[in-house]
């Protein structure tokens, strides 16, 4: 137990964090834009996907980035405009964003590699240090940048007017419809981001589904941290704590926790979170909500 | 009366017109994904219609993967209909069929008349109760059942591991399969053909949709669930109790989605195994291309187990991954929501119409 907490958990904890940061500050935007956000986890996954493609076709993980971040938006303003100028159920779209990102990625990796599984080896993004891509850092760095943007500025707040009641910000001269393509799309990049991380900016390759439910513990996070970027980072910290730990312990004779505990406390305090019990925040009130009133 | 019988008809036929013109509409943008990945579509489009029907063993296999959508798109469509969106499915699926297969591991020396129904029982209620939980969560609490149920989900997934891996002194598993042990004989769901993998189940799944919609159509409950969806305050008005009716109807869409994981335990694979097998998310689009009609769920869970049963088909003799399945599914889903565009036309065109200074077409011919 001694030397359990070690400059390795530490390590591990940044790193299991930095993904989910990027997909709850993704998130958190759609959402206070008033566009609910189940699609996170494609969006994820795109981008860990074209990550990889984008630097396995150029040799440059740096283009890999760029195509993570820009599909990945794709996927977005395909969730935007389904829900914004089709007016479809937010949720519904969503769940189509996971299915076509899911089996795209896997259809996909047959055609460029000719393998079922996963993809070939490419280059990774720089490192800081030993084990720490320079996208952990910009990770928490956006943290504050979020929230002057949402809190502080003039196009933040009509991002938040057009989440809270869009009939009013409507009433006001802002365009709610566009606020809300411009924040899901910029939420979708995020996640590409989170995506990328995984894939070339922490490991070297692609797998299928090697999100696995990342996108979903980030919408959780939003949730659990109030619609706050600073909640956000305490719950996407708390949520990478207790998968780095659990790691740790599933390679730790006697560790006092079950790993499988672990693993699920991110689910279990978000539903405790969403049943009121702790009381932080409440969502944006126009959450689904058109302009219109309809 | 009858006018009102001929209305509910056209609206059932908008209905199922809007959901073919959503799957040629997605088949078609799927073939177009496959043409651009340098595969020939109509030879895949082929080779999965001959996967899913080209003999005895095919159409078994057909129905051996629709008997699992079909009840989970009822259970998505019941919660649909009382206003709940249950994307939490995959984990009632997986707790009803862990508990099917505990018990029907468990040999309890019973003979299969009452050991079946005994598993399918036990498959119910355990699905039954990871529905009601978020049910009850959303009418006492006002948590999101959307949010609770993903929670529920991977909740479910890790009790299931845990209990596999870490509780085998006690319980009939097998943590080197990461699975339950083998069922006993008496427990299983009968196969119905020889040569072929169709069990029972599809029985199962058929009876549950003419049940529900007896249940949702001819029953004063039926009528609650319908009017507490289209309307909470309507129904509260009305002297329906709300909280009380999305209970029941939750607890009801997590026992039909634990049934299609006690076909998977009982009638298939004659064990439960720790991987969740997706179903619960497919089950969405089969309960939304279906209507939310449970006639209609019927026949989209065909579809879907066509696809999938022909899927595999396509990747071995047309080379194209089998994966574009689930493209196809989401496109489905897509093409399903904007066609519900369609719904909003004649308002929209009434506001068009105003914006440009003209007279608005009336759409009210039928009334």
């Amino acid at each position: 137990m001694g030397d359990f907490f070690t400059l390795a958990l530490l390590t591990a904890i940044l790193r299991m964090t930095t993904p989910l940061l990027y997909t709850a500050l993704g998130g958190l935007l759609s959402e206070r834009s008033g566009v609910a956000n189940i699609g996170l986890e494609g969006m994820m996954l795109t981008g860990a996907f074209f990550a990889v493609a984008g630097t396995y076709w150029s040799g440059s993980p740096w283009v890999g980035l760029l195509l993570a971040i820009f599909s990945a938006g794709a996927a977005a303003a395909i969730h935007a405009v389904w829900c914004i100028r089709f007016r479809a159920n937010q949720i519904v779209a969503g769940t189509a964003i996971n299915l076509i990102a899911g089996g795209l990625t896997a259809f996909l990796v047959q055609v460029v590699w000719g393998q079922a599984g996963g993809s070939a080896s490419v280059e990774r993004l720089p490192r800081l240090t030993s084990g720490i891509s320079f996208l952990v850092p910009i990770a928490f760095l956006l943290v504050p940048v979020v929230h002057i943007f949402l809190f502080r500025t003039k196009p933040g707040l009509h991002v938040m007017a057009s989440g809270e009641h869009p009939q009013a910000a409507e009433s006001v001269g802002i365009n709610v419809n566009r606020m809300r393509y411009a924040s899901v799309i910029a939420g979708g990049m995020l996640a590409g981001m989170g995506g990328a991380f995984l894939s070339i900016g922490d490991l070297s390759y692609f797998t299928l589904d090697m999100t696995a439910g990342r996108g979903f513990i980030a919408l959780a996070a939003v949730i659990f941290g109030g619609w706050l970027p600073f909640g956000a980072l305490g719950a996407t910290l708390l949520f990478g704590a207790a998968q780095a730990v659990q790691i740790q312990a599933q390679v730790t004779s006697g560790f006092p926790i079950s790993s499988d505990f672990l693993v699920a406390l991110p689910y279990i305090l978000t539903l405790i979170a969403i049943t009121g019990l702790v009381r932080s925040s409440n969502s944006p009130a126009g959450l689904g909500k058109h302009p219109d009133g309809h | 009366m009858s006018s009102e019988l001929t209305q509910r008809t056209r609206k059932a036929l908008t209905s199922a017109l809007a959901s073919v013109i959503a799957i040629v509409l997605a088949l078609i943008v799927g073939g177009i994904v496959m043409r651009l990945a340098g595969n020939n579509a109509i030879d895949a489009y082929r080779a999965l219609f001959n996967g899913a029907f080209e003999d005895k063993r095919a159409i078994g296999e057909t129905t051996v993967y629709s008997a699992p959508l079909i009840l989970g798109g009822l259970a998505f469509a019941i919660a649909s209909r009382a206003g709940m969106f249950n994307i939490g499915i995959e984990g009632q699926l997986v707790m009803g069929g862990f508990a099917s297969a505990l018990l029907g591991a468990w040999d309890l020396g019973l003979p299969s008349a009452l050991y079946l129904p005994l598993c399918l029982i036990a498959a119910a209620v355990a699905g039954g109760i990871w529905g009601l939980i978020p049910g009850i969560l959303r009418a006492k609490t006002g948590a999101h059942e959307v949010i609770s149920t993903i929670m529920l989900n991977y909740i479910a997934f890790r009790i299931i591991t845990y209990l596999v891996q870490k509780q085998s002194s006690w319980l009939p598993v097998d943590p080197e399969r990461q699975a339950t042990n083998r069922i006993v004989d008496a427990a299983k769901l009968p196969r119905l053909l020889d040569g072929t993998r169709m069990h029972a189940g599809i029985i199962v799944a058929i009876a549950a949709a003419v049940i529900l919609w007896i249940v949702l159509y001819k029953t004063t409950f039926g009528f609650r669930v319908r009017t507490v969806g289209l309307s909470q305050g309507a129904a509260s008005y009305g002297g329906i109790k709300w909280g009380a009716t999305i209970m029941i109807a939750m607890a009801i869409s997590g026992a039909l989605a634990g049934l299609a994981g006690a076909g998977e335990a009982l009638g298939l694979n004659y064990r439960h195994t720790t991987v969740p097998p997706g179903y619960g998310y497919t089950a969405i689009a089969v309960g939304l291309v279906g209507q939310n009609n449970p006639l209609g769920v019927i026949l989209s869970g065909f579809l879907f187990g066509i696809l999938s049963a022909g899927a595999p088909n396509m990747q071995s003799e047309a080379g194209v991954s089998k994966e574009i399945i689930s493209v196809l599914q989401g496109l489905i889903i897509l093409a399903i929501a904007a066609v519900a565009v369609f719904d909003h036309l004649p308002a929209l065109r009434r506001r068009a119409a105003s914006a440009a200074g003209t007279k608005p077409r009336t759409d009210s011919a039928a009334a």
